[in-house]
């Protein structure tokens, strides 16, 4: 088990360091000049001289991608002489549009995605397992049949149609709630979770979906093996064989998947974040996109693929908790 | 949707498994038969061809409403209203078939229509990528093992780490001044690739020691050869299912990138673009909302249901794990 880790770990580092070079790569080498985007649109041709010196991007570019990846393990100082700027440990370099730390950005946001990401990953599991394994154990019923349809649906509407219907329906028709702005759980619970309702529906709409169609695959499955019809022998209620050995080993796969949505939702929900307007990660996302502010995109980029491999390291090694064929 | 009839079962089996066929129709006619059978399919099967119809013959079929999609018709839309459309449900009427976009007159059905073209387009091409990349490389992973597998699957395991969507939104907004089709074929395609490989490196595994490929080889038929004639129509049934379940996904994602305003640029219409130009007009023209909505909407259900039925029957055991 400690090897596996040991090996696990090295791999993780290894997957981090390949895309940190590729992102490094796309934003500081293909567009035209970052010194210019950075330098805004008034920028006479010694200012840009100058920029271009602070950020370093006169040095070769393998020593740009050692800078920047010391920069991220032990911090850097930006910049030399009368313009040198501290930038602390975990350095992720400054945005050009807000001239704030990137690090800091990103974990003044993180807290909105992941309340958002998580709710709806509550909500999608409840909503997607609870009508897998009701259509499971139902094979081939009307309420089989009802369910897949419904879950089809649901996954063939675009999210950005879904949320526009929310907010149409519950907030303009209905009033039910008001326009979602986030206020912090710590702050007010109740109010953190009425205004996260509806991005949470949103996005678990989709999910569960998916969810639904997949664990009704493996759910069937499960419930065909030879270890279920022991636990039936031997006389154990139905309700035990289904949560306890049934539903237990279907949750292999389901599993996998869960790891690689959550993962990509904790910085990737851009679209959902956009249109409900949650200033999270995604939505920071989005509007360093428009402005060119290439450290906050490389900046999101890498904090996303950091959370896409912690989530696979994570679920690989819940395998072994939650099934007992597996072992390292 | 598991086999249920035993009449399914004969047909999956066979399909899977050539030398199990039944005497005197192939697998592909088993297929075809059990296909035939199935009220989804032969739905989800015309919606898929009007729309590759729609798609393919987008110039004619746009030009028969008497409209270009980049016409402006400022006579459909009322100037003193903020540039409503006139009349009834976003300006439907015998000259406009699906209505008008507001303040520009352009006429929906036209543009729609090409809309299909461009997204379908883009799908289709990213699909064929994908498939072609995916499948040599789980082929050649499975197969020739060693070295070549641990370099292949250590790219899918590192393709398939990275944050594609994030990815791909950040790839077409840093390249400027490129054809945008051809830009977001290649992005979509270059981060769909793992998925199939995976699929065709564990069916290759199964299928390199089996009698009739040790017989190939022993009757001295080279890599190659083994390669195309034996093993590829052994993956092929898996790849068809696979594939079609593709293109709903990359339907979908070539919409939410132009969606979010990185994807194809204006005036290109494509779905996920119309979608976002009417989003701010959900509630004063609903309509201009909903047309594109619900072509992209049906153009996913109907690739999804495809896809499952091909699934089922292609390929009974894969998309489970």
């Amino acid at each position: 088990m400690i090897v596996y880790l040991a090996r696990r770990l090295l791999a993780l580092a290894g997957v981090l360091l390949a895309i940190a070079a590729v992102t490094f790569l796309i934003f500081y080498v293909l567009p035209a000049d970052p010194a210019a985007a950075a330098c805004g649109k008034t920028c006479s041709a010694e200012r840009l001289a100058d920029v271009r010196i602070h950020l370093g991007l006169d040095q070769p570019l393998w020593k740009q991608f050692a800078d920047f990846l010391t920069g991220i393990f032990t911090g850097r100082t930006l910049g030399t002489g009368q313009y040198a700027v501290a930038c602390d440990f975990p350095c992720l370099g400054y945005s050009y549009e807000s001239s704030l730390p990137v690090w800091d950005l990103l974990m003044d946001r993180l807290p909105v995605s992941a309340s958002l990401a998580l709710g709806a990953a509550v909500l999608w599991l409840l909503l997607g397992l609870g009508a897998g394994v009701t259509a499971a154990l139902r094979k081939d019923t009307a309420t089989d049949k009802a369910l897949m349809v419904g879950a089809v649906a649901a996954a063939s509407l675009p999210v950005y149609f879904t949320s526009v219907m929310l907010i149409y329906g519950v907030i303009r028709i209905a009033g039910l709630l008001p326009y979602p702005t986030y206020q912090a759980f710590t702050d007010n619970p109740l109010g953190w979770a009425s205004n996260l309702l509806l991005p949470w529906t949103a996005l678990a709409l989709l999910y569960a979906a998916m969810y639904a169609r997949q664990s009704r695959g493996s759910m069937i499955e499960a419930m065909a093996e030879p270890y279920i019809r022991t636990a039936r022998a031997k006389g154990l209620p139905e309700r035990t064989v289904v949560v306890k050995h049934g539903l237990r080993s279907g949750m292999t796969p389901i599993l996998t998947i869960f790891g690689i949505d959550l993962g990509g939702l904790l910085a990737g929900a851009v679209i959902t974040e956009s249109i409900f307007g949650l200033p999270g990660i995604g939505r920071l996302f989005y509007g360093a996109l428009v402005n060119s502010d290439q450290p906050v995109v490389l900046g999101v980029t890498l904090l996303a693929a950091f959370f896409i491999v912690v989530a696979n390291l994570v679920v690989d090694l819940l395998y072994a908790v939650i099934d007992p064929r597996v072992r390292y | 949707m598991t086999t249920t009839a035993p009449a399914t079962d004969t047909a999956a089996d066979a399909a899977a498994d050539r030398p199990a066929a039944a005497p005197g129709s192939s697998p592909w006619q088993l297929a075809r038969r059990e296909l035939r059978r199935r009220p989804a399919v032969r739905v989800s099967l015309a919606i898929v061809a009007v729309f590759v119809l729609m798609a393919a013959g987008a110039p004619w079929l746009g030009a028969l409403g008497g409209w270009s999609p980049h016409e402006f018709d400022k006579s459909a839309v009322d100037p003193y209203l903020g540039g409503q459309p006139l009349g009834a449900l976003g300006g439907i009427s015998p000259e406009h078939w699906l209505g008008v976009e507001p303040v520009t007159g352009r006429d929906l059905y036209a543009r729609v229509v090409h809309g299909a073209q461009v997204s379908l387009l883009i799908a289709f091409a990213a699909t064929a990528i994908v498939v072609l990349a995916g499948t040599a490389a789980g082929i050649a992973a499975g197969y020739f093992g060693g070295r070549t597998d641990t370099v292949l699957s250590r790219l899918m395991d590192l393709t398939m780490s990275f944050p594609s969507l994030i990815f791909m939104i950040a790839l077409l907004s840093v390249a400027k001044d490129v054809n945008r089709i051809v830009l977001m074929t290649a992005v979509i395609g270059i981060f769909g690739w793992p998925g199939i490989a995976r699929v065709v490196r564990g069916q290759t595994l199964s299928l390199k020691h089996r009698e009739y490929v040790d017989a190939a080889r022993v009757g001295g038929a080279g890599p190659w050869r083994i390669l195309t004639r034996e093993i590829l129509p052994g993956v092929a049934g898996p790849v068809i299912a696979y594939t079609t379940l593709l293109i709903p996904g990359m339907i979908s994602t070539e919409a939410a990138l132009s969606y979010l305003g990185v994807g194809v640029r204006p005036p290109t219409p494509s779905w996920g673009q119309m979608i976002a130009e009417s989003v701010a007009y959900y509630e004063t023209d609903p309509m201009y909302f909903v047309i594109p909505s619900v072509f992209l909407f049906l153009a996913v259900l109907a690739f999804t249901l495809l896809g499952d039925a091909l699934r089922d029957i292609l390929d009974p055991r894969g998309g489970r794990t």
